[in-house]
């Protein structure tokens, strides 16, 4: 019987059974942010342990608010800070050089196919896109993790989802995934990994997988995996040449991490995405979704593109091209946070920054900020939001909020028209 | 350990109830656990629930249904009712985080069917509920002044080394 990508890299990590059922992992990549690691570092050093398990395997952001926009976050930001310098860790990014966790470790590299990766954020998933074994963990297992390099997971059940026909245009990998979410459930995947494949995840840009797999978790699944393949070398070339004579040899030696075709699943769903149409979530929960057309109408108050779902530069291209030319809605607010500094400074040369301000858009630094209610674009009670973020729940961006969830395109048209709009109804300006 | 997890049960008769209502984001900037105790559950939309009763703070045990727990990894969730005294959750699913957060702090997320979970629910017509978890026996007794029911879990030995050890933690120590 052949494997599934998670059945081969838990076999490659395994380190102990201690009980049937119970795979504990060693863990290549334990990634931190301020929001879930300080408690830990507290307890560390509590109970006298004040360290790492390798200095370069465990690496740290400041990245849910930042900069800091009071005492409380700024203790936050100071015991990562502190903690960082004190144990020596190799990579750690601080204002300046930060931006969203999920945006930022694969922009540097640090994710290769093949490796298990946790972090204390549920959105850890987002680097499956690259055929990691990617899952979040709350505080314990994160402290763990930064102390012994080990994490513990049920054996993995795979869910395959294969994704055929062809996208329409103006049709997106957020359109996909939220229609995945619409028809599985919240519940989904729970316990699950789901692997995609199909001609539409082979076609998808890193950027577009990691919005597929960066929503895994809103169906439940532990994580969600995409096959490496030629994209996936080229997208880490730049990180990876030394050690590879070309990209072919890169690409057999990724291969190693592709399901074999006689894996096994627990279940197999199949898309076909020919006749998808832009999706827009309703309601509290990720999988109340509807098309565009049947939302198109609703009034919005606020247009948030940003975070690790929809921030990076591929996202703010597409909704630049439906806002170029054009100016927002008076009754609009708009507020555009590329993901990381590298984005920013792209989108800058590439003369989208000016795009966004021209349209009348208010655009933040780097920072997940506005997606969890937090600084930089918080909502009203009563107020509603467009996003290209990834969850919905009541209260997420703000007390008494409510939040619609959407593609950039979806956002960026919504914020011409003032209420959602579905974004190929708008006129290309020259 | 204390084998005696248990008392006053809060119903909470909804699904997919997410961390975010659990523990709203706004108080993520706590860096203790004892910050969190008056904000447990503030932001649940529950029909006639209120976060600052007293019915809330009384409660030791929650039962509710299905994917409790759903959403953000913050192990602000089992902490918030840790504070609380809170360190038993019955639900008939969880989301898999927030099952692992529970037993990594050494507290229960115990799985009922929806049937049995159904009858328990039923009982909370008859008056308070009062739940007592037998560890050992793998029962939990339920009662109101005139009537008990009593239902069987299974828990993993996993689950149960992380209960009997205190948490996560507390097991890896004597182990790796
Ligand atoms: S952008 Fe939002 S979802 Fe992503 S890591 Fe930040 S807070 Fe979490």
């Amino acid at each position: 019987m052949g494997q599934t990508i998670a059945e081969k890299i838990f076999a490659r990590h395994f380190r102990d059974e201690p009980f049937p059922g119970v795979n504990i992992l060693n863990i290549d990549r334990v990634f931190c942010h301020e929001i879930l690691t300080p408690i830990a570092i507290n307890d560390l050093i509590q109970r006298g342990r004040d360290g790492v398990f390798d200095r370069e395997k465990v690496k740290a952001i400041i990245d849910h608010v930042t900069p800091s926009k009071d005492s409380k976050t700024a203790t936050q930001a100071k015991t990562m800070r502190d903690w960082a310098r004190r144990v020596g860790l190799k990579d750690f990014f601080d204002v300046g050089q930060n931006g969203v966790c999920h945006a930022l470790f694969p922009e540097k590299g640090f994710i290769r196919p093949g490796q298990t990766v946790i972090m204390g954020d549920s959105h850890t998933c987002t680097y499956g896109a690259f055929g990691s074994f990617a899952a979040g963990v709350g505080t314990t297992d994160l402290e763990v993790g930064i102390m012994k390099g080990i994490c513990s997971f049920r054996p993995p059940v795979t869910i395959r989802i294969n994704l055929t026909g062809e996208l329409r245009a103006g049709v997106y990998a957020k359109d996909v995934i939220l229609y995945i979410i619409g028809a599985i459930g919240v519940n989904g995947a729970t316990d699950r990994i789901i692997e995609f494949h199909g001609p539409v995840v082979n076609k998808m840009s890193m950027e577009a997988r990691m919005t597929l797999c960066n929503m895994a978790v809103e169906a439940g699944a532990t994580t969600g995996i995409c096959e490496p393949d030629a994209t996936t070398v080229d997208y880490l070339w730049p990180f990876i040449q030394a050690e590879y004579r070309d990209r072919n040899s890169a690409l057999d030696d990724f291969s190693q991490w592709r399901a074999d075709i006689d894996a096994d699943y627990s279940e197999t769903l199949n898309f076909d995405l020919s006749s998808l149409e832009p999706q827009v979530t309703y309601n509290y929960k990720p999988d109340c979704v509807k098309t565009v057309g049947e939302m198109a109408g609703t009034p919005i108050d606020q247009v948030y593109i940003g975070s690790c779902t929809n921030g990076r530069l591929e996202d703010l291209r597409i909704a630049a091209e439906v806002l170029k030319g054009h100016k927002i809605a008076d009754t609009i607010r708009a507020i555009l946070s590329p993901a990381t500094p590298a984005t920013f400074q792209a989108a800058i040369k590439d003369g989208l920054i000016d795009i966004f301000m021209e349209a009348g858009f208010c655009v933040t630094n780097p920072t997940c900020g506005a997606c969890l209610g937090l600084s930089n674009g918080v909502l009203a009670e009563g107020e509603v939001c467009a996003s290209t973020t990834n969850r919905n729940f009541n209260g997420r961006m703000g007390k008494g909020g409510m939040v619609h969830l959407m593609s950039p395109a979806t956002a960026a048209a919504t914020a011409l028209q003032g209420s959602i709009a579905d974004a190929r109804t708008i006129s290309a300006q020259p | 350990m204390s084998d005696h997890f248990g008392g006053p049960a809060l119903f909470l008769d909804r699904s997919d109830i997410n961390t975010d209502e659990i523990i709203p984001a706004k108080y993520l900037t706590e860096i203790s656990k004892e910050a969190l105790k008056p904000y447990c559950l503030e932001d649940l939309s529950l029909e006639g629930f209120d976060h600052q009763s007293e019915a809330m703070a009384q409660a030791r045990v929650i039962v509710t249904r299905k994917n409790f727990g759903c959403g953000s990894s913050r192990e602000h969730a089992p902490w918030v009712f840790e504070v609380n005294d809170i360190k038993v959750v019955i639900a008939e699913s969880f989301a898999r985080i927030f099952r692992q957060n529970m037993y990594n702090c050494g507290m229960m997320a115990i799985e009922l069917a929806a049937p049995e979970l159904d009858r328990l629910f039923e009982l909370a017509e008859y008056g308070q509920v009062h739940i007592h978890i037998d560890v050992n026996r793998r029962q939990i007794n339920a009662e109101t002044h005139t009537k008990r029911l009593t239902f069987n879990f299974d828990i993993t030995p996993f689950d149960m080394a992380l209960v009997n050890a205190g948490g996560w933690i507390n097991f890896v120590d004597t182990r790796y």
